[in-house]
């Protein structure tokens, strides 16, 4: 048969990009629930954590971890010790709640294919995607230590605070290092988005995403907690959510900060190149 | 870019393989400009898969799939500049409005589509609904904010995957309209489906699959033309009409079927027996021509041996 041709429909030379994606992500992610179950919890840990030390008028405070004995006697010491809990579960649960699910809910939903269909790339929707989950990630991490900040020095004064090498610092100095602080403490919260991002791609299954990248988290703590594989402590995932304490000396100490950067790079890299080439070739099937 | 580019869907040697299921087996499609297309086959036959292949969301494992002549996996979301349409059910964020989501796939296809938003809804008949939730959408409001989608790219070429399935007959009966309506505006249009009257009311052109290959594709109506010369004939003696067919010029296949005699003739030959049985006071009841309709065809051809125009009864084939 010969078959009618026309002029090909003209290719546009704009496209949307990444920026739409991305837009159109957090609009989603805003108008979903789950989104705030995460920034709930982020929210209403720390309160319970300083309700807790009200509660409780033995007068102690969690020493055994960094700024635990100090958090009666300022608020600022508050955040800081909320980090060092909220490393163990809180925290990776929370980045892999909407990094483990904004692809592998578009599968299960089928949305995919809607989206897709259009005019954007994969790899712009991919990329779209990452940024929208470590956007949450970043603001959950946020609005955890801002809470904690806020609540403690309410509830213990915003007074100078002692650093892990005795020295006393003022208050504007002290929250400057809270705020660098959290961003050393963003670098491995990043990365395991990150690992949840591959899951999501992978698995295209939400909880299984989320429950890996948590299952991963205490996989690696437990590892950190095993004497004969002390050697392996520095390239842990979970060892560098310590590597904000480097800010709280003085002088401050940049190693750890450093290694948390490379040490979550290297975990964080390799996964979102095999997210992305997963989810770039793959096929779209269901739905 | 030539005139021969711009073919709206050129597939061949398509191939998919899920282990060892062959679901498309190298299929090869043509639909040209203005085509109304009807993509048929029973469930599971092939056409869900193919229709992804052309639309870029599946890699074929051999085989090519162009769009006016752009290749999806090539060219990614270029090859799909002036393609719209959805495979299976059209799918929606459950919790966004009708009007959210469109705007959403709007901005994602840029080149103004924003602004046919409220034309798109108007279209499809859910203007008034278009600030509720998609997740309280019935089926087939979801089916219609598909093809409302779909509009909002401004397609040359529409591929539409039973897009009546689940909806009721008021439903079914509004969307053929509408897709006639787009196909009358100059829109190529795909529809896979597995309703034979929805495909004879509208398509011009059909590939029939089975088992993942097409067999057959071409022109409905000289699918439907093949078919032309059989007469079923009712008289007052069919064993002496049956004896009396069987021995004259131009008459084969002659049957007994549906309490009376089937017969292959052509017109002249259903004339002059007509005329050979009144002389032999036979009396003629009812010689009736009679075309097989696109659903006969489509089992006869997806169903093997198994013949579905044939009567219920054994028949005995008398020449």
């Amino acid at each position: 048969m010969t078959a009618h041709a026309v002029e090909a429909p003209h290719v546009r030379s704009r496209r949307p990009g990444v920026g739409t994606v991305y837009v159109w992500e957090l609009r989603k992610l805003r108008a979903q629930k789950r989104t705030y179950l995460g920034l709930a919890a982020a929210f209403v840990v720390p309160i319970i954590f300083v309700v807790a030390l009200l509660v409780d008028t033995g007068g102690g405070g969690p020493d055994e971890v960094p700024f635990g004995s100090y958090v009666r006697e300022t608020g600022l010491a508050i955040p800081l010790v909320c980090l060092a809990f909220g490393s163990i579960w809180l925290i990776p649960l929370i980045a892999a709640l909407v990094a483990g699910d904004i692809i592998a809910t578009e599968d299960q939903n089928g949305t995919l294919k809607t989206i897709l269909t259009r005019s954007v790339e994969r790899r712009q929707v991919f990329a779209g995607k990452l940024l929208a989950a470590f956007t949450y990630a970043t603001l959950a991490l946020a609005l955890f230590v801002t809470t904690a900040l806020v609540l403690g020095g309410i509830a213990f004064g915003f007074d100078p605070v002692t650093l892990l090498t005795g020295t006393r610092v003022s208050t504007g100095h002290g929250i400057a290092l809270i705020g660098g602080a959290t961003l050393s403490y963003l670098m491995p919260v990043l990365a395991f988005a990150s690992i949840a991002l591959l899951l999501s791609a992978t698995t295209r299954n939400s909880a299984a995403a989320v429950v890996g990248t948590l299952m991963a988290s205490l996989l690696l703590q437990v590892f950190g907690a095993l004497a004969a594989l002390d050697f392996l402590d520095p390239y842990l995932l979970s060892t560098q959510f310590n590597g904000w304490q480097g800010m709280l000396r003085d002088p401050i100490d940049w190693s750890p900060v450093v290694r948390a950067a490379w040490v979550s790079a290297l975990y964080a890299v390799p996964c979102l190149l095999a997210a992305l080439m997963t989810f770039v070739r793959r096929d779209v099937a269901g739905g | 870019m030539s005139v021969a580019d711009g073919i709206p869907i050129e597939a061949r040697g398509l191939v998919k393989r899920y282990g060892d299921v062959t679901a498309v087996d190298h299929v090869d499609l043509t639909v040209g400009a203005g085509d109304v297309y009807g993509y048929l086959g029973p469930n599971g036959a092939g056409k869900t898969t193919s229709l992804r292949m052309l639309l870029g969301l599946i890699r074929p494992d051999a085989g090519t799939a162009k769009l006016f002549g752009r290749d999806p996996l090539l060219e990614g979301a270029r090859a799909l500049d002036g393609v719209a349409g959805f495979v299976e059910a059209p799918r929606f964020y459950p919790y966004l409005s009708g009007r959210r989501n469109l705007e959403m796939v709007a901005a994602l296809d840029g080149d103004g589509a924003t602004g046919r938003i409220d034309e798109a809804l108007d279209v499809v008949e859910l203007s008034a609904r278009a600030k509720d939730r998609v997740g309280g959408y019935s089926h087939g409001m979801r089916q219609r904010l598909g093809i409302a989608g779909a509009l909002l790219r401004n397609p040359k070429l529409l591929l539409l995957d039973e897009p009546t399935t689940g909806l009721d007959p008021g439903g079914m009966r509004d969307m053929r309209l509408l897709v006639r309506r787009l196909a009358g505006q100059g829109i190529t249009v795909l529809l896979s489906s597995h309703v034979m009257g929805e495909v004879e009311e509208l398509c011009d052109r059909v590939a029939i699959v089975r088992t993942g290959r097409v067999v057959y594709e071409g022109s409905l109506h000289e699918l439907l033309a093949s078919t032309a010369g059989r007469y079923t004939l009712r008289t007052t003696d069919d064993a002496r009409a049956a004896a009396m067919a069987a021995e004259r010029p131009g008459i084969t296949d002659v049957r007994f079927a549906d309490g009376g005699l089937a017969l292959q003739a052509g017109e002249e030959s259903a004339t002059a027996l007509s005329i050979a049985l009144g002389e032999a006071g036979i009396g003629i009841a009812a010689l009736v021509p009679r075309t097989a309709t696109l659903e006969e065809l489509f089992f006869r051809m997806t169903e093997g041996d198994r013949d579905q125009a044939a009567p219920a009864e054994p028949e005995e084939v008398l020449r």
